[in-house]
């Protein structure tokens, strides 16, 4: 058992994001090698740096699978909860106190497959809370069957003979669903992606950033991507930005990923139009008095 | 008496819940213990429909009708069905517009318009269930007029008051009226 | 006294809940619990306290477990299928110690059964749903009344034991109205859980100082960073594989109801005292066995009553007590023989079970009671 407060070296190693942001003595974690969720979870940590949160006050609710790792490793309020429901706790937390940063991590399974209710209605009702997507497109913890976001033809344990499903688009489906922010980020785009996360969290409704993951270990090794800097160079190749793929047709798109915020959109968020109505039933009520 | 069961029957949409709730709060206010339940489900959707109400001066334990005291039934389905459960000491209250049925015990029945009273004299149709209870308590004494306004005026929609009073006060009426014609 | 009203018991569910400091509802309709949720939704924001309908059974107990963990005493409810689905989450509350009340107006099941017809089916569900070993708090109300206090006291059992607690009712209850006495303003106990409101990085979550019962919690943005997960953790909060810590953490998580048995357990008995039958019944069951046990008693037969309104624990050292006294056990509950089983088990040996059961959707009645006391 280790005691969080005792050991906070900082070492020459160990950068300020990872010594202000992280707990040291949980790390190393235990991604694989060339897996893409520890530079996502850093793009959390600066973007929270950058927007000067309060640590007290912002809150890490993750699922189940490999992504979900990252709330024991930030150092905030953190909650690693049931798989696919990270939202659903997230909107609990949110409601009790509108107040707190409530920042959802959660994989392209967690969310997508066995979360992807919770995903739609929190898009629709709009309630302020950021879901950082590692979106590695295969189901790592359980040893890479395949996922929602897998694309067709496309090998997995549970695909010996080829991903016959058609894949989501997890960014366009909260956007479909009604979520007023929907984007994408990359592995490969760290600064871009920290950006999108800062504008995610600042937005005022519900935000989601479906984050290009790699997974060399599974993914890489059943489809012959090649190594992690094989699959992050595919990043830096095929994806495009917003800008740039507004003006290109569906044809010149085709196997190409979009990058950047994809829809942005103002509605009244959750919990706010919640506390108005209790504030006008107050009022009444004085006035009936 | 010390313990009334009453059963009401109807088909859903005319109100018989809202009636043996009514009929509850009126115990309570007079002091006295109840139990109230109903059948739900696609009944509540417009088929035949069942209330009850328990009263009485002890405790209760069992909560639901075990043998009804007083049966009241609007629809000619809801007499056919719950009719030939009752027996002889029951008193039976029906709209005048129903047949009794052939395999009906010799039970007390009573023939009132309470349906033509609601849509003629109140106006209103949805009233039969006030216009029932105006009738139900007229014959059961089960609390005084104004507690009985009170009881009802705690559970009717804000603007509705003039006309259930209405109903209510005629309901009570054909009651006085059947007593007075029929003896006690 | 105070006042008596005409209350249904879902609606006596809500306004105890209010009473014990409810401040968030999360639900999703279902029959027979619906009712619960409505009054929620209407009364929850004029007390300033929220209600959310979620998109289904699991993210409604998922949320009401995250507004716990934010610091806002929560309840969900639902019926037999919504129960189900709620076991996993279930399970997530109980290892994290989050204080929650969760209801189940039981309905007659398998699957969607009879979605208007009384049951009490789920209760070996309610002890045993969640998957892996657990300690549970279940309670059982028999009357309206009994819903408000025992509403009032499943709050006050989670929030002192940290520990979903769960309200077993039924469609008898839920679905009847009768009087009740509202208690007098202030006259309620209301406990709340312990909690830490200075952050303190270096405080272990999960230790207890000498003298508490279950670590204080601190509420997420008012206190301490800390982690909290479904994985068997050690004290800071953190996952653990060592076979050690685990086995700390299970036996500190059983010993925390087993040890307060006496404080958790709740026996309500009438007439046992010259008594050679005993009816074992709970919930709305109690009606018909206490209207059979007056009959039975006018006809000569010396019958009482051994009534458990806390369910789980198991009030096996009552009931054992009670059986040696005894002939003759008639277990009436509406089902084909759930907590028969315990008392088998408990009484067994001392004396003779018998079982007056119903699971065709209809009501038990007084009458089936009192003929298996008459067949002696």
């Amino acid at each position: 058992m280790v005691n969080t407060a005792d050991v906070r070296p900082k070492t020459k190693q160990m950068s300020n994001l990872v010594y202000k942001y992280m707990r040291p003595e949980h790390l190393p974690h235990i991604w694989c090698p060339g897996c893409g969720n520890g530079i996502i979870m850093r793009d959390v940590a600066q973007a929270i740096e950058n927007l000067g949160l309060s640590r007290n006050n912002t809150i890490i609710v993750s699922g189940i699978g490999c992504s979900s790792r990252a709330a024991g490793y930030l150092d905030f309020n953190t909650i690693h909860t049931t798989h696919g429901r990270a939202i659903a706790f997230a909107t609990g937390i949110k409601l009790a106190n509108p107040t707190l940063e409530v920042i959802v991590i959660a994989g392209d399974g967690d969310i997508s497959a066995i979360g992807g209710n919770h995903l739609i209605h929190a898009a629709r009702r709009n309630i302020g809370i950021t879901v950082v997507v590692m979106n590695n497109n295969i189901y790592g913890m359980t040893g890479g069957q395949y996922s929602p976001t897998t694309p067709k033809g496309a090998f997995g344990t549970t695909a010996p003979y080829g991903n016959i499903d058609r894949s989501f688009d997890i960014a366009g489906l909260a956007y479909g669903a009604g979520a007023s922010f929907a984007a994408r980020g990359s592995a490969y785009h760290v600064q871009q992606t920290i950006n999108i996360i800062q504008e995610g969290i600042r937005h005022k409704g519900f935000s989601l950033i479906d984050v290009a993951s790699v997974c060399p270990t599974y993914y890489g090794r059943k489809n012959k991507k090649g190594s992690a800097v094989d699959m992050l160079t595919w990043q830096k190749e095929n994806m495009i930005p917003v800008e740039k793929a507004e003006k290109m047709t569906r044809q010149e798109l085709k196997g190409k990923l979009v990058l950047g915020i994809i829809n942005q959109t103002q509605y009244k968020e959750f919990t706010f139009a919640y506390e108005e109505m209790i504030r006008r039933l107050f009022e009444e009520r004085e006035k009936d008095e | 008496m010390s313990r009334q069961e009453l059963r009401l029957a109807g088909s859903g949409g005319q109100g018989v819940i809202l009636a043996t709730v009514i009929l509850a709060e009126a115990a309570i206010i007079s002091g006295k213990h109840t139990a109230q339940s109903q059948s739900y489900g696609p009944e509540a959707r417009g088929g035949s429909c069942k209330a009850e109400t328990l009263i009485s001066d002890e405790p209760i334990g069992f909560t639901k009708v075990q043998n009804p005291t007083f049966l009241m039934a609007l629809t000619q389905k809801s007499l056919d069905d719950y009719g030939p459960k009752v027996d002889e000491n029951c008193l039976v209250l029906i709209d005048s517009a129903l047949e009794v049925p052939e395999d009906m015990p010799a039970a007390k029945v009573i023939k009132l318009p309470i349906l033509e009273t609601a849509r003629t004299e109140v106006g209103r149709l949805q009233t039969a269930n006030i216009v029932a209870v105006g009738c139900i308590n007229g014959f059961l004494n089960i609390t005084d007029a104004a507690s009985m306004e009170k009881a009802v005026m705690m559970h009717i929609p804000k603007g509705t008051e003039k006309l259930n009073m209405k109903a209510l006060e005629l309901g009570k009426g054909l009651a006085e009226k059947w007593l007075e014609e029929n003896g006690k | 006294m105070g006042k008596v009203v005409l209350m249904q018991g879902n609606e006596a569910c809500v306004e105890g809940a209010l009473a014990a400091g409810m401040r968030l509802y999360a639900g999703y309709p279902i029959t027979p619990s619906t009712e619960i949720a409505e009054l929620s939704a209407l009364r929850l924001p004029q007390v300033g306290g929220k209600f959310i309908q979620m998109e289904d059974e699991i993210a409604s107990i998922a949320c009401a477990i995250g507004a716990s963990v934010a610091g806002v005493k929560s309840m969900t409810a639902t019926s037999g299928p919504g129960f189900s689905l709620k076991q996993e989450n279930l399970g997530y509350a109980v290892l994290a110690e989050i204080p929650l009340v969760v209801v189940d107006v039981q309905r007659m099941g398998p699957s969607t059964g009879m979605p208007t017809s009384p049951s009490q089916g789920d209760m070996m569900m309610a002890r045993w749903g969640t998957h892996g070993d657990h300690p549970v708090i279940a309670i059982c109300p028999s009357s309206v009344k009994e819903v408000y206090d025992l509403t009032v006291r499943a709050f006050n059992l989670s929030e002192k034991y940290r520990t979903p607690v769960l309200l077993m009712m039924d469609e008898i209850i839920g679905h009847l109205r009768e009087g009740m006495e509202l208690p007098e303003p202030g006259s309620l106990k209301i406990v709340d859980r312990p909690t830490v409101n200075h952050p303190d990085s270096k405080r272990l979550p999960y230790r207890m100082k000498p003298g508490q019962l279950v670590p204080a919690m601190a509420p997420f943005g008012k206190g301490q960073r800390y982690n909290i997960t479904g994985l068997i953790h050690d004290e800071s909060g953190f996952p653990t594989n060592s076979t050690d810590e685990a086995e700390a953490m299970m036996s500190r998580l059983m010993h925390k109801i087993s040890d307060n048995y006496d404080d958790i357990k709740d026996v309500v008995t009438e007439n046992l005292e010259d008594a050679d039958i005993a009816i074992f019944c709970y919930g709305g069951t109690y009606r018909a066995a206490k209207t059979a046990m007056e009959v039975a008693r006018e006809k000569g037969y010396k019958v009482g009553i051994f009534r458990p309104r806390t369910v789980w624990p198991f009030p096996e050292e009552e009931l054992r007590e009670a059986s040696k006294k005894l002939k003759r056990i008639i277990v009436a509950e509406h089902n084909y023989g759930q907590m028969l089983l315990e008392v088998q088990r408990v009484a067994g040996r001392d004396c003779e079970i018998g079982f007056v059961g119903k699971w065709n959707g209809g009501v038990n009645k007084p009458i089936r009671i009192l003929e298996r006391i008459e067949e002696g």
